[in-house]
Parts: structure tokens; C-alpha cells; sequence
């Protein structure tokens, strides 16, 4: 190895694998064989999905079956206990034509990962846990979530104690959709609160 | 638009299965998750099977249990993914030698 200095930003000696994985990597992009935004969507996409899929179980089911509905909103950790997903204490809060919940942890960043994986990183940063108490609205807005001012804004603090997760409402249009179907709409953030489960595409 | 885990990988089992905690995935180390999307971004293009890698990757992991090598399960991935590159006939193992060298000595820095 030479003394060029060329690597000097890197504060830490890096490890061989990962001079290994940088120089595939540029390898592969240079033959046109693999491009890397196309490597970061891949990446996020298995880090989004499998996070929150035991959570997306959960509220399937509570749009499912009433009578677990009304268990999960009595006493959540039992109900997703019964889902086999055990873990922390957790309440459940469910979004209503009238009121949309949100979820912060204003001191750190405590949240259901058992149920949707680790949290983003929006949601451990500063801005995010005090604006979403001080202006939950304009919060929801910059995530591209409109509400009507007949919409009331709850907003839940979770901690070690208790972790909360949002019951978001069932879309239009699902009625002939199956449990497993609709796991697969309903997003991560859309159990945070920052989000709203869309209808499915019309088309296909 | 979005895209959508391919369940033969997510829910891989035995000694292939992918490093999990809590149901999700673990990267101990940014190039794990880079070398991971690498593999899939050039499966879902159909350069290869998902099953000639899984084979790949369950030889290497047989093989360093063999000889008590103590890596870690990506380290074992990125190999098997080098081996599977040249069997192809995608990657040589000189173009490979070459552009790591490129990058030891510093020569070259691309950031990702």
C-alpha cells in the first residue's frame, strides 16, 4: 500500500470488505450492471417492508375482525401478543373520520420496532420531536398529508414505557380484499401517523 | 412504483437466511447493505438465479465453517457474489484484482 493520502476523510481505518464492496461497486456501475440509486431503492425497499410487515399484520387483522379490533384498542400488547408479536408495552390509537393521531417521542426516540422495524431517521431528529407537538399539522403537511380543519390532531408521546402505533382507517375500495392483501398496503408511516393508507390503484 | 421485496430472498431459511432482529434486517456496517442491493438490484435484471447465488453463498458458509474461519455472514455474501461475478463471466477476476488495488493504494475514491 502507498502513503497517498487520497482516503484521508475516512476517519476510521476502513475495513477490507469494505474497500472490497466500493471497488465492486464502481465496478459494476461503470459495466452498466447495476446503477446505485437503483442499489439504495433495493436497499430501503427490504428495510421498509420487512420492518413493518408484523405491524401491517396487525392492523389487517383489526380491519378484519371486529372483536380483535376492540381488543387491540382495550389492551394492545395482548392483542398483538395473540399475533405472536411480542415485546414492549404498547398502545394502539385509532384514526377516525374526525381525529388522526400522530406519534412522537419528544425525549428520544422510542417506538414499536417489534411491530415496525427500527425507526427512520426523521423521526429520531430534533425537528420532528418538538414540532410535532408544537404544530402537528403543518408537520403532517410537509409529509404531503392535508387535513380537513373538521379533523382534530391527537398527539401521543411514546416512551420506554409505552410505545404507541396509530389504527389508521381502512380504505375505500378494499372491501374485496383479503387479510393478506392488505397487509401489503399499509405503510410504516401510515402506523406512525404521518400518513393515511391510500386506496389501491384503480388500474390492474 | 415502488419496489417490492422478492419473497424467495426475504424469506430465505437455514444457513442462508439473512441476519435478522426483531423480523428485520440487520447491516452491521454500510457496505453489508450495499453489497446486499448490489446482488438483488442484478437478480431482479436476471443476470442470474436466485438459487445459483443461495448456492454460492451456503458453499462459502459451509466452507468457512470448515476451516473455522471466523467471518461474518456479508463477508461470506461478498464472496460468494465475486465467485458467482466470474463464473458468469459478468466480471473477471483481474478486472476485480485490478480495481481493489485501485482502491487500497487510493488511487481512486468514488463515494457511494
Amino acid at each position: 500500500m502507498s502513503g497517498n493520502h487520497a482516503g484521508e476523510h475516512h476517519r476510521h481505518p476502513e475495513s477490507s470488505a469494505s474497500v472490497r464492496a466500493r471497488a465492486l461497486e464502481s465496478l459494476l456501475v461503470e459495466k452498466g450492471l447495476t446503477a446505485s440509486d437503483v442499489v439504495d431503492k433495493v436497499i430501503s425497499a427490504y428495510e421498509d417492508d420487512i420492518g413493518p410487515r408484523n405491524g401491517a399484520r396487525v392492523i389487517a387483522r383489526a380491519w378484519v375482525d371486529p372483536a380483535y379490533k376492540a381488543r387491540l384498542l382495550e389492551n394492545a400488547t395482548d392483542a398483538v401478543e395473540d399475533l405472536g408479536f411480542g415485546g414492549a408495552l404498547i398502545a394502539v390509537v385509532e384514526n377516525t373520520p374526525t381525529v388522526h393521531n400522530l406519534v412522537v417521542c419528544t425525549l428520544c426516540s422510542c417506538y414499536p420496532s417489534a411491530l415496525i422495524g427500527l425507526p427512520p431517521s426523521w423521526y429520531k431528529s430534533f425537528a420532528y420531536r418538538s414540532r410535532a407537538v408544537i404544530e402537528p399539522r403543518a408537520v403532517l403537511r410537509e409529509f404531503g398529508l392535508e387535513l380537513d380543519d373538521s379533523v382534530g390532531v391527537r398527539v401521543w408521546d411514546s416512551s420506554s414505557e409505552l410505545r404507541y402505533m396509530v389504527l389508521p382507517m381502512r380504505p375505500a375500495g378494499t372491501e374485496s380484499l383479503t387479510e393478506d392483501q392488505l397487509v401489503g398496503l399499509i405503510t410504516r408511516d401510515a402506523m406512525i401517523g404521518v400518513a393515511v393508507v391510500p386506496a389501491p390503484a384503480l388500474a390492474g | 412504483m415502488t419496489m417490492q421485496p422478492d419473497r424467495q430472498i426475504a424469506d430465505m431459511e437455514g444457513e442462508g437466511a439473512l441476519p435478522r432482529k426483531n423480523g428485520e434486517l440487520v447491516f452491521d456496517a454500510a457496505w453489508e447493505a450495499r453489497v446486499f442491493g448490489m446482488t438483488i438490484s442484478m437478480h431482479e435484471r436476471q443476470l442470474f438465479d436466485w438459487n445459483e447465488f443461495r448456492n454460492e453463498l451456503i458453499e462459502e458458509i459451509a466452507e468457512a465453517e470448515r476451516d473455522g474461519t471466523t467471518s461474518t455472514y456479508y463477508e461470506r455474501w461478498l464472496d460468494a457474489f465475486e465467485h458467482l461475478l466470474v463464473e458468469k463471466g459478468l466480471l473477471s477476476h483481474a478486472e476485480l484484482t485490478a480495481r481493489l488495488e485501485e482502491f487500497t493504494s487510493g488511487h481512486r475514491d468514488d463515494a457511494f
